[in-house]
């Protein structure tokens, strides 16, 4: 299991160096005479809340939405989406199989059935609804990349003008093509879902027909807000947003981004020590 | 609650204003009603996903012993919040302030831990999350 926990991580780990070494954004963004100051300490710095204050952000760059940016507190969500759209039938079944942690359905721990708890990945866009800790967005010539602290996973956007696919084979994470609204607005479709990922940590589900729409608006050099579009005429009546206008901050280029990985291993014994001894 | 448990108990009216960080489950098997104070003698510090636990033994006035398991949220959340992994060693004597879980078995959640030194460390959102969050208004706002 080591062996293929190591094996797993070597593709995240060329990943990153290739974007170090050829990321234009990166070397401009380090360079910037803000970020000269040395940071106070190398690792483990707790980012910098959206709403703290601050002195008067400069404008946004033009088509970059690169960078660290986190939500801080915001951007757990333990108890779920704040609201969606009525199930259909088919969302309302399985909404039912679902028991959830938390959330307005929540059950005792040692009932849970969230595919978390045995460390399935949380899939998209279950991680912008739920634990949405710092991430960089790199910026490539024909990708956009997400790189996220929790579950330590990554998303490539195409950029070079790519359609969709017609009829994709699910993935956890799906495929995602990207374009420019504008110049401050970067908008990201994803389709190819799937089926077994809750949306998010109140166990609300989606079908595999889900297609959603993330707008990332640039609102100047510190700010970005997120917008998120849920489509899914199979679980839900009619369209919503699991973020609307969500308040992303900028954090310094000197910013450790940690990991939180789901490690089977610690899963199960956190299962035997606490969850069900407390619910016996 | 069980008497024997409780070494110290010193009193429910302290005001918790804000909810601990525990970001994957909810409060529903916890007595949000109780608050524990254990004098404590650490035997491991478990530093994990998705949470980390304190395993400790308690000593009554009686001499009875109870080893509990206390969970907090996870790495990244109790860095942010001024703990680490080498915050405690065995044979540590701190003071555990938690909210039991409801079936009796001496499991909960920790509230906050004084450290020998005086220190005084929490799982609340204060502090570094600073006063931008939005504060839950009583210890069940994270239901």
């Amino acid at each position: 299991m080591l062996t293929r926990l190591l094996m797993s991580l070597v593709p995240a780990a060329a990943l990153l160096c290739f974007y170090l070494a050829v990321s234009p954004a990166t070397q401009a963004q380090q360079s910037a005479p803000a970020q000269n100051a040395p940071p106070p300490a190398l690792w483990n710095t707790p980012s910098i809340a959206p709403k703290q204050p601050q002195s008067p952000s400069g404008p946004a760059p033009r088509r970059d939405i690169s960078g660290i940016w986190d939500a801080f507190a915001a951007g757990i969500q333990p108890t779920g989406v704040k609201s969606h759209a009525p199930f259909t039938e088919w969302g309302e079944k399985m909404a039912n199989t679902y028991k959830p942690g938390d959330g307005p359905r929540k059950v005792a721990l040692g009932l849970i059935n969230d595919p978390l708890d045995g460390c399935d990945p949380a899939g998209f866009p279950r991680d912008l609804f739920f634990e949405l800790r710092p991430f960089r967005i790199a910026q490539t010539p024909d990708q956009i990349l997400i790189l996220y602290e929790y579950q330590k996973v990554w998303r490539a956007i195409w950029t070079d003008g790519r359609e969709l696919p017609e009829d994709p084979e699910p993935r956890w994470y799906g495929y995602s093509v990207g374009r420019w609204q504008d110049d401050y607005s970067f908008v990201v479709d994803t389709v190819g879902l799937d089926e077994r990922t809750w949306l998010d940590n109140a166990g609300d589900p989606h079908s595999e027909e889900m297609r959603v729409e993330e707008t990332y608006h640039r609102v100047n050099q510190d700010t970005l807000e997120l917008t998120v579009k849920v489509d899914d005429p199979k679980a839900y009546k009619e369209p919503w947003l699991g973020l609307n206008k969500f308040t992303l901050r900028r954090q310094p280029a000197s910013f450790d981004i940690r990991e939180m990985i789901c490690s089977p291993t610690e899963a199960e014994e956190y299962k035997k020590t606490v969850a069900e001894p407390a619910t016996r | 609650m069980r008497n024997r448990d409780i070494v110290m108990l010193l009193g429910f009216g302290l005001a918790i204003t804000v909810a601990p960080v525990f970001a994957h489950h909810g409060n529903s098997n916890f007595d949000t009603d109780k608050k524990l104070v254990l004098k404590a003698s650490v035997t491991e510090w478990v530093w994990a996903n998705p949470h980390c636990w304190l395993k400790f033994d308690a000593t009554d006035e009686k001499g009875n012993v109870t080893h509990w398991i206390a969970e907090t949220s996870n790495p990244a959340d109790m860095t942010n919040l001024g703990w680490s992994r080498q915050v405690f060693k065995p044979g540590d004597h701190v003071i555990v302030t938690l909210q039991p879980v409801k079936n009796g078995a001496p499991i909960g959640r920790v509230m906050q831990v004084v450290l020998a030194n005086g220190q005084t460390l929490s799982t609340r959102i204060a502090g570094v999350f600073g006063p931008e969050v939005d504060a839950p208004k009583t210890p069940d706002a994270s239901k």
